[in-house]
């Protein structure tokens, strides 16, 4: 079946910039199909759109009407950004660039009849599919946490609902109390991310709540930026942050959502608001399409396709590919190389060399922005890292406030470049 | 009142005016992208020239931004107030501006400021025979890498390296603009990065690894992009 437009489309100015858009469907017209509408697939759309100029038919299948960003809610935690401010609609997409925008779960992948599924009824057909469903919680990676406590215990690493269910907890917490987080153990979404949201936490508790204690459970010996970071607890929140790590019982942990408890190494302790962040794998749809090999979804460098499916590329967090950080920015760098691969496999459009590029700002305190980053190269085996930099420990206070200004630019720049705001 | 009153009344001007000495050293964070003085040219920013009672977005053969062309629109003439207002915060008298300025928060570094601008508004006549404050140009590059015609199609595919941060519309919000600046001015920076002369980490590290030939094509792509 083709896909009527209208049946997907529920909310009103959704709605109206599709129907402005320019009806560029016509027999045939090669079809993309994006499952996800991330910082990977919101751009390989609006790239693929934008450049192929209506000789592409681009679908962009997407649950959310309203995506807020997990990149920057952290800020959102510590009173640095409004919830607001971190949602984007898909509207100009639709009107400006004309692409299909379906807000439903891609439910299947049937390869060889080449569409996708979907929850609402239905099936898309695609000439090339491009999956970027971010990620999902692996079950059982903490014990006694499931999908099901998310609410007594929230994970908040999608940005949205979850995000604004953890401030409100933390607000919550009694004078005193202790905020527990359960990190997450290697590869996961966004490296410097739970820590950031421990000087976040730690900047909202400081104002609100100063003998308040923050206990990070934490499987790994190290983690991003650690020196930065521990620099910066140290200089803007004494005392408050206590981390456990594999050596004293961070990788034995198990929590008791009903009870509001978690055990290390056989311990038993009361907490009052418990963040939880599962280990991680790719996003389910890429599962179910059956292109992932243990927990991610293997891809060729140079055009991130499926080192499954010549017909699918995969983006972002749900990616094994190699060097790069599993990020926003990573994945909005990597959907550029595969539109321009995409739109010479389907139009004969020039294809020029994959090139990646990579920077996470985290943000430690008021006005105290670092920030490590790197290039990366197509090898034949991988992304391969090329250069990088990182933050020094003991930069002056201006250098520091620059990099968060700079990091406020850069969200109003991936946002822009994601979902073609004027 | 009529903002060219300010141009004959001495007094009124006196009332807010500052030190003209001050201001023109105060002037050296404009000078990267705005020239002033005799022989004064369009650059990354238009010339500041007689701004005093002009309309903004008035130089001709300047490509102004869609916020600045609004502004216009809406009656926006540069004065003491309107100058003042913009040099405390640019997006918040032009939204959108691609002005990459986060302004000025002292009152009597803006007066100075503005006192200095408006000895080259007084009186054609007035300005002084001095080469334009000029110099974006902080790095030298040879005459052959200059010379090196970029190609536009190339720089659009590497400028999507450009646009996780900087806004392919120009607007600038803690990151410059870098849309529709003059090629020349865009190869010399981005030297200056590969070379290490300019120290920001991210463009020395972005910069590093461009050729001569990508540096051009991306300086081509943005000097006529949309």
């Amino acid at each position: 079946m083709t896909i009527n437009r209208r049946v997907f489309l529920g909310s009103v100015g959704v709605t109206a910039g599709i129907l402005a858009a320019p009806m560029v469907r016509a027999q045939g017209t090669p079809r993309v199909v994006v499952i996800g509408g991330g910082a990977g697939g919101a751009t390989v759309a609006r790239y693929i759109a934008k450049d192929s100029e209506g000789a592409i038919d681009v679908t962009l299948i997407e649950p959310t009407k309203a995506y807020y960003t997990c990149f920057f809610s952290n800020l959102y935690l510590g009173e640095f950004r409004e919830m607001d401010s971190l949602g984007h609609s898909y509207g100009t997409l639709a009107a400006d660039y004309g692409i299909n925008v379906v807000h439903d779960w891609a439910v299947g992948v049937d390869r060889d009849a080449k569409t996708v599924a979907l929850a609402g009824g239905g099936t898309v057909p695609y000439d090339r599919l491009i999956i970027s469903p971010g990620i999902d919680f692996i079950d059982g990676s903490v014990e006694g946490w499931s999908l099901a406590a998310q609410n007594a215990m929230p994970h908040a690493y999608k940005g949205g609902s979850q995000t604004e269910l953890l401030k409100a907890q933390i607000m919550n917490m009694p004078q005193g109390g202790t905020f527990a987080m359960v990190a997450p153990p290697n590869p996961y979404r966004c490296p410097p991310g739970p820590y950031e949201r421990v000087s976040m936490v730690a900047h909202l508790l400081t104002q609100m709540n100063p003998t308040a204690k923050i206990l990070i459970l934490d499987p790994k010996e190290k983690f991003s930026k650690q020196a930065l970071f521990e620099a910066g607890w140290a200089d803007h929140y004494a005392g408050m942050i206590e981390r456990i790590d594999p050596d004293f019982g961070g990788a034995d942990v198990s929590v008791d959502p009903a009870a509001m408890t978690v055990t290390v190494d056989g311990e038993v302790t009361p907490v009052d608001v418990c963040n939880v962040i599962p280990a991680m794998k790719a996003g389910h749809i890429a599962e179910v399409a059956g292109i992932t090999e243990g927990n991610w979804a293997p891809v060729n460098a140079a055009d991130m396709s499926s080192k499954r499916d010549e017909n699918i590329h995969v983006l972002g967090d749900a990616t094994q590919q190699g060097d790069m950080p599993k990020s926003g920015f990573s994945a909005n760098s990597q959907a550029k190389v595969c539109a321009n691969a995409v739109r010479g496999a389907l139009t004969g459009s020039t294809v020029f060399p994959a090139r990646f590029a990579n920077t996470c700002w985290s943000l430690i305190g008021t006005d105290d922005g670092v920030k490590v980053g790197a290039t990366y190269e197509a090898t034949e085996e991988k992304i391969a890292k090329v250069d990088g930099f990182i933050s020094e420990v003991g930069e002056s206070r201006e250098v520091r406030e620059a990099t968060y200004q700079e990091s406020i630019g850069w969200y109003e720049g991936i946002t822009s470049d994601m979902f073609g705001k004027a | 009142m009529f903002a060219g009153v300010a141009l004959f009344a001495a007094p009124a001007v006196a009332d807010v005016g500052g030190d003209v000495t001050r201001g023109e050293r105060l002037y050296e964070q404009c000078s990267g992208c705005h020239q002033i003085g005799e022989g004064a040219v369009n650059r990354i920013g238009p010339k500041l020239n007689l701004i005093f009672d002009r309309p903004a977005a008035s130089i001709e053969g300047f490509r102004y931004s869609n916020g600045m062309e609004r502004a216009a629109r809406n009656g926006l003439v540069w004065d003491h107030p309107t100058l003042d207002a913009f040099l405390e915060d640019p997006r918040s008298l032009v939204s959108n501006t691609r002005m990459s300025f986060r302004g000025i928060k002292d009152q009597t570094d803006r007066n100075d400021l503005i006192a200095y601008l408006r000895v080259f508004s007084d009186d054609p006549q007035n300005i002084p025979e001095a080469a334009p404050t000029a110099a974006p140009v902080d790095h030298e590059v040879a005459p052959e890498i200059l010379a090196i015609v970029g190609d536009p199609a190339y720089g659009e595919y590497l400028s999507g390296e450009c646009t996780s941060c900087h806004q392919a519309s120009g607007a600038a919000d803690g990151i410059p603009s870098i849309t529709n600046w003059p090629a020349s001015d865009f190869i010399i920076a981005m030297h200056a990065y590969k070379d290490g002369v300019r120290a920001h980490p991210v463009m020395k590290m972005m910069a590093g690894r461009l050729s001569n030939e990508e540096i051009a094509a991306l300086a081509a792509y943005f000097e006529d992009a949309k």
